[in-house]
């Protein structure tokens, strides 16, 4: 089970700006430890953002994704109250999933 | 077969051999999405990456894909990308690093009331052109580009 996904969303007008801070090592593969071995690739692979149980952004990643990336979005006509979904699958099969109602 | 994987599994090398799998899309996770981009992915060089991702070196670039970076990263581990279509019926971006040892970073799909709008942070190994490829809902591709100058790589990162 991965760390809690944190999710923002902010409205201005019928605007609203979506943040999302995942929290993962995105690891490439080509590091080593301290001992010189290498560290296992482990990356998100692909997550979902949803608006009200409806997908809105489906998004597939690489390796070379920052660690513990933010993510910012945009959408029209999300109202407060709604609910913003985001969801996460790794390579190494974890996975994690969060919600918030905007307020 | 089952002593093998032991043997596979014990070798710690996993990922080393998973990896190629992944790119020719032998191994697909349970979420399978509408288009699945893994052998573009997987590319390890530009040329590659854009032919596997829909031929996309054939895209014709457009004014009205805007890149927002600096220009010059101090850090290669977290390089803040903004990328915003102005082409109507935008369906997906896609964000390219040429020197990457792998280009592909990120593939965005947006739908309902997404609009083609999106802040990435992203590794860049080394000084690199950027480019965002944009494909619309009639299939067509477009194509905008950034340089980057790193200061410090971040594939150690």
């Amino acid at each position: 089970m991965g760390e809690q996904i944190k999710i923002r969303a902010q409205i201005k007008g019928d605007m609203a700006d979506i943040r999302i801070l995942m929290q993962h090592p995105m690891e490439t593969g080509q590091r080593k430890d301290d001992k010189g071995q290498t560290l296992a690739m482990h990356f998100i692979q692909t997550f979902t953002v949803s608006h009200n149980g409806k997908t809105m952004i489906e998004g597939q990643l690489n390796t070379s994704v920052s660690k513990n990336p933010l993510f910012a979005f945009k959408a029209r006509g999300i109202k407060v109250g709604d609910k913003i979904s985001v969801s996460w699958l790794d390579s190494a099969g974890d996975k994690r999933q969060d919600e918030i109602v905007v307020s | 077969m089952f002593e093998l994987r032991r043997k596979l599994l014990k070798g710690g090398s996993v990922a080393a051999l998973l990896s190629p799998l992944l790119g020719s899309g032998l191994l697909v996770p349970t979420g399978v999405l509408a288009a699945d981009w893994r052998p573009a992915f997987g590319a390890r060089n530009i040329g590659d990456a854009l032919k596997a991702y829909g031929n996309a070196n054939a895209a014709s670039e457009s004014p009205d894909i805007v890149i927002n970076a600096p220009e010059i990263a101090e850090n290669g581990a977290k390089v803040e990308i903004e990328i915003t279509s102005n082409i109507e019926n935008t369906r997906s971006l896609a964000i390219f690093a040429d020197k990457n040892p792998m280009p592909l970073s990120a593939v965005l799909e947006f739908s309902g009331p997404a609009l083609p709008y999106a802040r990435v942070q992203l590794k860049l190994a080394e000084t690199t052109r950027v480019r965002a490829v944009v494909k619309t809902l009639d299939g067509k591709t477009h194509v905008a580009f950034r340089e980057i100058k790193v200061t410090l790589g971040g594939c150690g990162a």
